[in-house]
């Protein structure tokens, strides 16, 4: 029954085959994510925490504009308080957004950042941003959420605006729901899954 | 049988409106006319390649065949000919690929714009906000519904109309920020070759210089939902001083706004202007007769909201309702627009509860 | 359930332990044997084709003419989505299954497939499958409307309720799929006759090995795809969120991954029926056997590293939309090969035009139309103004209609005496074969002048301009449809009473095949037949 082995061997292979192609696409997801990260493809960057860069290059000035997007059922105010700054690239700015919480109950938003034109996002440093952490607003009130960057010297030269944009989503349900989990968060870098 | 039926249907009810339009636009950019000529040079290469393929074919089909006597021949190999035409096909790629890097290469124009514009899409709508101005509107789409519905004659823009067109300088470059709001949406206005996807929670961008002034439409490109064939894009491109004008008066028509916020209407009014409203905002779900759709979009005739408590009434309009496909309006319809269409849901469309809303009560 | 019985006489002499089909009900619930099981997928897929094919019919009526006429928005986007679903999953790639069944043992003179109980299975999921998907048609919030697509978030956070049932059943049909493949690879890997070796084997044989390990590469992607979605959906992960850190994106690149090499699952085994034919009727061996191997092969390959050439307008950057441009350009190569192999078959053979040989070329001339408008899909500049318009739907449905489609009518009318013992009748078969052509051509090629003229994609109503070339459309597909009619009528009559065959059937066909009975007996090549 020779025959009858050598399938039974080719067929477990096989089936091995496939279960390894469904975890493969599972693979995929932080895959896809160390790819961006690498790459700054997809406007992704994680970039974030002090950046080691002494220089500041003088010889050229970088528009830096930022971009709010509330999603869907999302009613906060969100804008940013500069449009615009024109940098010198290894220069330490700051900025700050605006954020109103105009309904009658406690909320947390969690900023989502993202970069346009991608090649520039491993360019654009976060110092310290609002996006790192989940914000929380008792009804009605407002704040200024603060944002230091800086645009490293190596950004290409032919990148002379960089748009950075920021989607204000509602994380209140989700963030009650997982409260004692919170203080084990690691509140750098982006909303854990 | 039904097909005459439809064919017959098909001769009486359409007038001669439509194009046989067979091509792309050339587009009124520089870069629209680079893609154009690219799709041209690739189509033309096909066509010839085709002509010769399908020729030795169809010579082949009329020669060797065996009603004329034609005996088989015994040979199927032949690797001088394969290896012609592997070589021969890989050349002519190279030869595409080359002009069509240079012109991907033109489209990654990263060079400082003139006016950045953000796009976002909604469902189903396109906001427009200029980065550099305060200026902040939706788009919607303005056919009236009784064309849609067949009950009148369609106008020559059908469906590519809009009640706020985005309006940009002609010989300007200007950048477009695209992201949404719910769903993958997608911006595309043909005569600028420019597309992109509106992806929520992400910035995409994309720009464009127009060389001649005039309205340009466009559609959503991206399945997003019921309503994805209903939200066009138009695009007004207006000389330099004429856009310079138009910013200006946009300033001025918010402060009239603002201003208008504080008056007070009379009841009239208010419908009349809130049957407008309704149409364009509301109408695509409720429906142009308010009945809805049972199970997917509550009715305004006779709902508890509309007959019952006016803040109530107010606060689902201004705030949406959570989980179900009930925007917000807050930032889509000024006061006026929101006093108006709860005075009008609240007087027509079956109902008649008799009382009447004003600018300054709506709280946004 | 089956309302053509497939008559398959007692075998006399092979083996006296094997017995004739047994009766009822039960033979066709419980059958092992290959011959039966590709008859049922063939008949389920002709089923799902004329479900699909009505809901077609309902699209193409709604946009007759601008306008909201028959159908609300939200339903005409279900009717897309399931048109596509059904078709992809139900129609195409089951009659593929179906005649890998009927013909891979026959071709390699083994007696069955290497694991026939699993087969049984493999084939009785899909009905079950189907019967969910069609079912969420009437489940409120109605069935999915977001696309066979069904990019995220469209179909996680905003689908209906539905979405849950059709990511069971595409778990379901994506196991159905992978079973499949694996016994198709063991049968053709392990039970050869002595003397066949793979490069004697049959193209179609060829074709559906390659199309085998495709299916076990991407089907579990697709699974793992619609298992995030579901755990987006029900358990509060963000795999396509970007609240909670996601990408809607992720999902496109996931999805593509399986999407890319999917079409070329629906296409391979195509080239290999198309492969049979032409040397067939032209009397000449199929030119080239070596690089059709090749080209094949590569076609595989390569479409691995090309999904992204469907989402070239999602913000990728220079650098990837140059590689995949380029990859996706060089598919056109070795597809190239296959369609001048064709050619060079016919080039001085001594051909006949029955109905098998009408399609082939059909296929040959249209399949490569298709061809065409994908290299200009390619060139990814020139994309930015295709894409998610009707030149898209005109590439595809040219690929897939007059290619897929068109290649399975042709190894009916191809094999079906031999599966039956009875001719169809040639005079409805090429009159089938006209009006195919005509509405094939009718609706689709259109298509790619309102595409240009730009009329986007899965929208109920449109802009005026673009009236003329969709009432065209909608007459095409209409005289598509019923054409099917004479199909169905032609096999219905003349299954058990059509002319009857002969072993050989066609003057110059070759193969194992030919060389049994018609109708082939329920059990063949019991001892295996030597090749040389």
């Amino acid at each position: 029954m020779q025959e009858s082995v050598k399938t039974k061997r080719l067929v477990v292979r096989l089936a091995t085959a496939a279960v390894l192609m469904f975890g493969f696409g599972f693979a995929l997801v932080p895959l896809y994510e160390v790819f961006c990260d690498i790459t700054g493809l997809n406007g992704k960057n994680f970039t974030q925490g002090p950046a080691a860069i002494t220089a500041v290059d003088r010889s050229r000035t970088v528009k830096v504009q930022f971009v709010t997007v509330n999603p869907a059922e999302m009613p906060w105010e969100f804008k940013p308080t500069e449009r615009t700054m024109r940098v010198f690239p290894g220069e330490d700015k700051v900025t700050a957004f605006y954020a109103k919480n105009p309904t009658p109950e406690w909320m947390v938003a969690q900023a989502v950042p993202s970069v346009t034109p991608s090649e520039a996002a491993q360019y654009l440093h976060k110092v310290n941003c609002f996006c790192f952490d989940r914000q929380p607003l008792d009804a009605g009130a407002d704040t200024e959420m603060p944002l230091v960057f800086v645009v490293d010297p190596e950004l290409p030269k032919h990148i002379t605006t960089i748009t950075l944009s920021y989607a204000l989503y509602d994380l209140t349900e989700t963030d009650n729901q997982q409260v004692t989990l919170r203080s084990q968060d690691n509140d750098k870098g982006r909303a854990s899954l | 049988m039904s097909k005459a039926l439809f064919l017959a249907l098909s001769l009486i009810a359409s007038p001669a409106w439509a194009d046989w339009q067979l091509n792309m636009n050339e587009g009124v950019t520089a870069l629209s006319r680079e893609i154009f000529d690219l799709h041209m040079l690739i189509f033309w290469i096909c066509v010839a390649i085709g002509v010769v393929v399908f020729g030795v074919m169809f010579y082949s089909i009329f020669k060797h065949r065996k009603s004329k006597g034609a005996v088989a021949e015994h040979w199927h190999e032949n690797t001088t000919v394969e290896v012609i035409w592997t070589v021969v096909p890989f050349v002519i790629l190279i030869g595409m690929a080359v002009p069509a890097t240079a012109t991907l290469i033109d489209m990654y124009d990263t060079s400082e714009a003139d006016v950045d514009i953000q796009i976002t899409g909604y469902q189903w709508k396109w906001r427009y906000q200029y980065l550099d101005e305060d200026i902040d509107f939706f788009s919607n789409l303005s056919t009236p519904r009784e064309e849609i519905v067949n009950a009148s004659a369609k106008n020559a823009n059908y469906l590519l109309e809009v009640d706020n067109p985005l309006v940009i300088p002609a010989n300007k470059k200007v950048r477009f920020l695209i992201t949404a709001n719910d769903v993958i949406h997608s911006w595309w206005v043909p005569h600028f070759a420019v597309k992109k996807d509106a992806i929520p929670g992400f910035i995409n961008e994309s720009w464009v210089n127009v060389e001649e002034p005039g309205v340009y439409r466009g559609q959503c490109t991206e399945l997003c939902g019921k309503d994805h064939g209903f939200m066009p894009v138009v695009v007004e491109v207006k000389s330099e001083a004429d856009y310079a004008k138009w910013v200006a008066d946009q300033k001025a028509m918010k402060l009239a706004m603002a201003g208008e916020a504080s008056k007070e209407f009379s009841m009239d009014d208010l419908i009349a202007k809130g049957e407008g409203v309704y149409n364009t905002a509301c109408a695509g779900c409720h429906q142009l007769n308010g009945q809805g759709i049972p199970g997917a979009f509550p009715a305004i005739s006779g709902s508890t909201i509309a007959t019952g408590a006016i803040d109530a009434h107010i606060d689902i309009i201004v705030n949406g309702k959570a989980g179900t496909a009930m925007q917000a309006f807050k930032e889509q319809l000024s006061a006026v627009d929101i006093a108006a269409v709860v005075t009008y849901q609240r007087n027509a469309l079956g109902n008649s509860v008799g009382d009447m809303v004003q600018p300054s009560a709506i709280q946004k | 359930m089956a309302t053509v019985d497939v008559d398959l006489p007692h075998v006399k002499d092979e083996d006296p332990h094997h017995h004739g089909p047994a009766k009822g009900v039960g033979r066709w619930l419980f059958t092992t044997n290959h011959k039966d099981i590709g008859s049922m997928y063939l008949i389920f897929s002709l089923c799902m084709f004329m479900i699909g094919g009505i809901m077609a019919l309902i699209i193409r009526a709604e946009l007759f003419q601008p306008g909201l006429q028959l159908v609300e928005p939200n339903f005409f986007n279900q009717m897309t989505t399931m048109h596509g679903l059904i078709m992809v999953f139900g129609a195409v790639m089951p009659a593929f299954v179906g005649l890998a069944n009927w013909m891979i043992p026959m071709q390699i003179g083994a007696p069955d497939m290497a694991l026939p109980r699993m087969n049984n299975w493999s084939f009785w999921i899909l009905p079950f499958a189907f019967l969910i998907l069609l079912s969420s048609l009437f489940m409120p919030g109605g069935a999915p409307n977001f696309g066979w697509t069904f990019y995220a978030p469209l179909s996680t956070t905003y689908a209906p309720e539905s979405v849950t049932f059709f990511i069971f059943g595409v778990h379901i049909m994506g196991a159905s799929s992978i079973m499949g493949a694996i016994n198709i690879i063991a049968t053709i890997l392990n039970m050869r006759a002595p003397g066949m070796t793979l490069m004697k084997m049959p193209l179609f044989v060829w074709t559906w090995l390659i199309t085998a390990f495709l299916l076990i590469a991407v089907m579990p992607v697709l699974a793992g795809v619609v298992t995030m979605m579901l755990m987006d959906i029900h358990f509060g992960t963000s795999f396509f969120n970007a609240a909670g850190g996601g990408d809607p994106v992720l999902f496109q690149h996931v999805f593509w991954f399986f999407g890319h090499p999917e079409v070329y699952i629906m296409i391979l085994p195509a080239f290999g029926i198309v492969s049979e034919i032409i040397p067939t009727f032209a009397r000449k061996r199929l030119f080239g056997y070596s690089s059709m191997v090749y080209a094949v092969a590569s076609i595989a390959l390569l479409s691995f590293v090309v999904w992204a050439h469907h989402m070239f307008t999602v913000g990728m950057p220079l650098v990837g939309e140059v590689f995949f441009m380029f990859a996706t350009m060089l598919i056109a190569v070795p597809t190239g090969v296959k369609v001048f192999n064709w050619i060079a078959t016919m080039f001085r053979g001594s051909m006949t035009f029955e109905t098998p040989m009408l399609f082939a070329i059909a296929f040959v001339v249209l399949f490569t139309i298709g061809g065409f408008s994908g290299l200009m899909l390619a060139i990814a500049p020139a994309d930015f103004q295709y894409h998610d318009t009707y030149f898209v739907v005109a590439h595809f449905h040219y690929v897939l209609v007059p290619g897929a489609i068109f290649s399975i009518m042709a190894a009916t009318y191809y094999w079906l005496p031999k599966w039956t013992g009875h001719q169809l009748n040639e005079t409805m078969g090429k009159f089938h074969f006209w009006l195919s052509f005509v509405g094939v051509n009718v609706t689709f090629f259109p298509m790619h002048f309102v595409g240009l003229a730009g009329m986007p994609r899965r929208i109920p109503d449109y802009a005026l301009q673009f009236a003329d070339f969709n009432s065209m459309a909608s007459v095409g597909a209409f005289i598509f449809g019923f054409s099917q009619l004479v199909f169905i009528y032609n096999i219905i009559q003349n299954v058990r009473v059509g002319e009857k065959a002969t072993a050989q059937v066609w003057e110059g066909a070759n193969g194992l095949e030919w060389t049994i009975p018609s109708p082939a007996p329920y059990h063949t090549f019991s001892t295996p037949p030597k090749v040389d």
